[in-house]
């Protein structure tokens, strides 16, 4: 079962890259999302699929959507609409952009995909296979054991996954929580207009 | 330009909102026996906005989540988050140690319910963020692009969405 899903999702991503409009590599990707989530539901990691499933299929295809109504859905002269985007000098860019388009066949960025994911395939030998339960991961006394040991005791919650977010890593979580709250101050920051500052005007 | 969207995709849009905000506070409650949490929750809570502003309209998506309401909130959750955090500090324990809010030397059965408290706590806060910040990174980003097609219908609308 795992299988087909691993081959839904080359075939996804395939067809994701290969599209030249934006809007249908955008619902590709989502859809990818959701194939990602069942994967990790056939894995066992349900709060990892419910995750991916809520940010990555939902909101995530929301944001690329609302980012396609900047760029247009036409895939190489999407420089040309965000010129008006006042932190980017895009001129140089989308000019940049053209050039590149006119040598579309380029050998050194296959080269180096090649060998980036030559390496990736290397890193996979030394791990341990899928739910192995001797793997270091499950072993550690210290963290594996006890987690599913003494959390139901020592926290509460009969989801460990949760004990281990909001107790043992509650400090991890926060500073998550920040991260997030920062993504959305650094959009205000760029996007938005006006402002008490005026900003605008200083351009 | 105007487009009206297809009365069909409108009054399930309308009647689904409530719907998906109530699974969203279950997915928050629920995350400590299943699947689920303050994350996946404010999420959910967002995509309800993001709903009523595909369907009706940015104008209208911005009046379900004004501006105001999710600058504010969105500070506002990671404040109940380290707050809790220094509550735990200021009565004698760790950081974030929820055991130390029902106070020193209480009882076994006491530390157990103000942790649950502490953990439902800042799962709450993590959900106010999230749900702030998703929608606030999804209005600002279709800001100047939006095709506004809600402002004339808004006031026909206005006594469908009671209960929304």
């Amino acid at each position: 079962m795992a299988l087909l899903t691993l081959l839904i999702l080359v075939g996804l991503a395939v067809a994701a890259v290969r599209t030249r409009d934006l809007l249908a590599a955008v619902a590709i990707s989502g859809a990818y999302s959701l194939m990602m989530a069942v994967l990790w539901s056939q894995m066992n990691a349900l709060d990892v699929a419910f995750t991916e499933a809520a940010v990555g299929a939902g909101i995530a295809t929301m944001l690329m959507l609302a980012a396609l109504l900047r760029v247009g859905t036409k895939e190489g002269r999407a420089g040309c609409r965000i010129l008006r985007h006042p932190l980017m000098t895009m001129q140089d860019l989308s000019a940049r952009m053209r050039k590149h388009e006119a040598r579309r066949s380029s050998w050194g960025a296959l080269i180096v995909c090649l060998m980036v994911g030559a390496v990736l395939v290397y890193g996979t030998i030394d791990m341990p296979r899928v739910g192995d339960a001797d793997s270091p991961a499950n072993t550690h006394p210290k963290v594996a054991e006890h987690y599913i040991g003494k959390s139901k005791a020592e926290v509460g919650p009969a989801n460990i996954v949760t004990s281990v977010l909001g107790d043992y890593r509650g400090y991890d979580t926060m500073g998550e929580t920040v991260v997030i709250f920062t993504a959305a101050l650094c959009v205000l920051l760029l996007l938005r207009q006006g402002g008490p500052v005026g900003r605008r005007d200083e351009d | 330009m105007k487009t009206e969207r297809s009365p069909i995709i409108r009054y399930i849009a309308l009647r689904a909102v409530p719907f998906i905000q109530l699974y969203a506070l279950y997915v928050l409650g629920h995350g400590e026996d299943g699947p689920g949490g303050g994350f996946q929750g404010g999420v959910i809570f967002a995509a309800s906005f993001v709903l009523m502003a595909l369907v009706f309209g940015y104008g209208r998506g911005r009046e379900d989540a004004p501006e105001k309401a999710t600058d504010l909130l969105a500070p506002i959750g990671c404040i109940i988050y380290a707050g809790i955090g220094l509550i735990c500090l200021l009565l004698g324990g760790a950081f974030l140690e929820y055991g130390r809010l029902a106070g020193e030397g209480a009882s076994e059965h006491a530390k157990h319910a103000a942790h649950h408290f502490g953990l439902i706590g800042i799962e709450a806060g993590v959900m106010i963020t999230v749900t702030a910040a998703m929608t606030t990174l999804f209005f600002e980003m279709a800001r100047d692009a939006h095709v506004d097609h809600g402002q004339d219908r808004a006031a026909d609308d206005g006594e469908e969405d009671g209960d929304a």
